[in-house]
C-alpha cells in the first residue's frame, strides 16, 4: 500500500503505526503521530492499522528546554 | 510608578493599537517555566499579552541561572512565583494565574480556557503527553522541539504540523546526545514560540 509520510509518499507492508515508527528508527514513546489529521494517542499506536492512501506526520521529539 | 493609561499608550505605539487590543484581550499558557518558558512567559508580557497561566513544578536552581530568565536573587525560590513576580515588574496589568504543580494527562484541563499553549518541558515524553492531552481539547499549541548544542541559530525555524500544532526547534538536537543547552540557541528557539503565539492571537496563522 500506498501511504504519505512526513509529505513524502512510502510504498510498504507494513500494517500498524507502532510498526511504522520503529521501521523508521524512533523511540515510539517520543513521537507524536497525526494520521489524516488527527493526534493518535501513543497507547494507541499498536491498534491504529494503516489503510492505503493514509497520511501521516510522524514527528520525533528530543529532550531539552 | 507609571499609570496602566501611560503604559500601554506606549506599548500601543511600537505594536500597534489594534494588536494590542487583540493580545490584551488573549489567555496564553506556558506549560514548563526552564529555559523556553522563563523566555516565553516574559515575552509575552511584554508584548501585553492580557492573562498569562503559567504551570512548572520546580524551584529556580544555580544551574538554571544562565539560560533560563532568572535573577540570582529567586535562587531557592519556586520557579511560578518568581516568574509571577517578574512578571509584576515588567507588565503589572498581565494577570497572572501560576500553578505550582506537575502537569499530566490528568490535569491538563488547567489549560481549558488558554487560547494557545506553549509547551516549554524538558522531557520529550513529557513533551508527547501534553500534545496528546492538549490536542484531545482541541486547543492550539507551540512545542519546543530541538534547541541543544552549538548549532546555528538559523536551524531552528517553525514548523506547522496539521490543524493545530505548531513545531520550534531544528527537530534533531537532544540534549542527551548534545551535552550541552546554550542560553542564545535556547532564547531563539522561545522566541520562535512566543512569535507563534502571538501571530495566533492576532489571527495570522488561520
Amino acid at each position: 500500500m500506498e501511504l504519505k509520510v512526513n509529505g513524502e509518499m512510502r510504498i510498504t507492508d507494513i500494517s500498524s503505526l507502532y510498526d511504522l515508527i520503529t521501521d523508521m528508527g524512533l523511540e515510539p514513546t517520543r513521537v507524536a503521530a497525526e494520521l489524516n489529521g488527527n493526534i493518535v494517542p501513543r497507547a494507541e499506536f499498536k491498534n491504529t492499522v494503516l489503510k492505503n492512501g493514509d497520511s501521516l506526520e510522524i514527528v520525533n521529539f528530543v529532550g531539552g528546554g | 510608578m507609571v499609570s496602566e493609561e501611560e503604559y500601554f499608550q506606549a506599548l500601543s505605539g511600537r505594536i500597534g493599537e489594534e494588536n494590542l487590543r487583540k493580545l490584551k484581550a488573549s489567555t496564553i499558557g506556558v506549560a514548563g517555566l526552564g529555559g523556553l518558558g522563563s523566555n516565553i512567559a516574559l515575552l509575552l508580557a511584554r508584548s501585553g499579552v492580557g492573562r498569562l497561566v503559567i504551570v512548572d513544578c520546580d524551584t529556580v536552581e544555580l544551574s538554571n541561572i544562565h539560560r533560563q530568565n532568572y535573577a540570582l536573587e529567586y535562587v531557592g525560590m519556586k520557579k511560578t512565583d518568581a516568574m509571577a513576580d517578574q512578571i509584576k515588574e515588567i507588565n503589572p496589568w498581565c494577570k497572572v494565574e501560576a500553578h505550582n504543580v506537575r502537569i499530566t494527562k490528568d490535569n491538563a484541563s488547567i489549560f481549558s480556557d488558554c487560547d494557545v499553549v506553549c509547551e516549554a518541558f524538558d522531557d520529550a515524553e513529557q513533551k508527547v503527553m501534553l500534545i496528546e492531552a492538549l490536542s484531545a481539547m482541541g486547543k492550539r499549541i507551540v512545542s519546543g522541539n530541538g534547541m541543544a548544542g552549538n548549532g546555528p541559530a538559523n536551524e531552528i525555524v517553525t514548523k506547522k504540523v496539521g490543524n493545530d500544532i505548531y513545531l520550534c526547534g531544528d527537530g534533531r538536537s537532544d540534549v542527551r546526545s548534545e551535552g550541552s543547552l546554550m542560553p542564545s540557541r535556547v532564547a531563539v528557539c522561545a522566541a520562535h514560540q512566543a512569535n507563534a503565539a502571538i501571530r495566533i492571537i492576532l489571527g495570522l496563522e488561520p
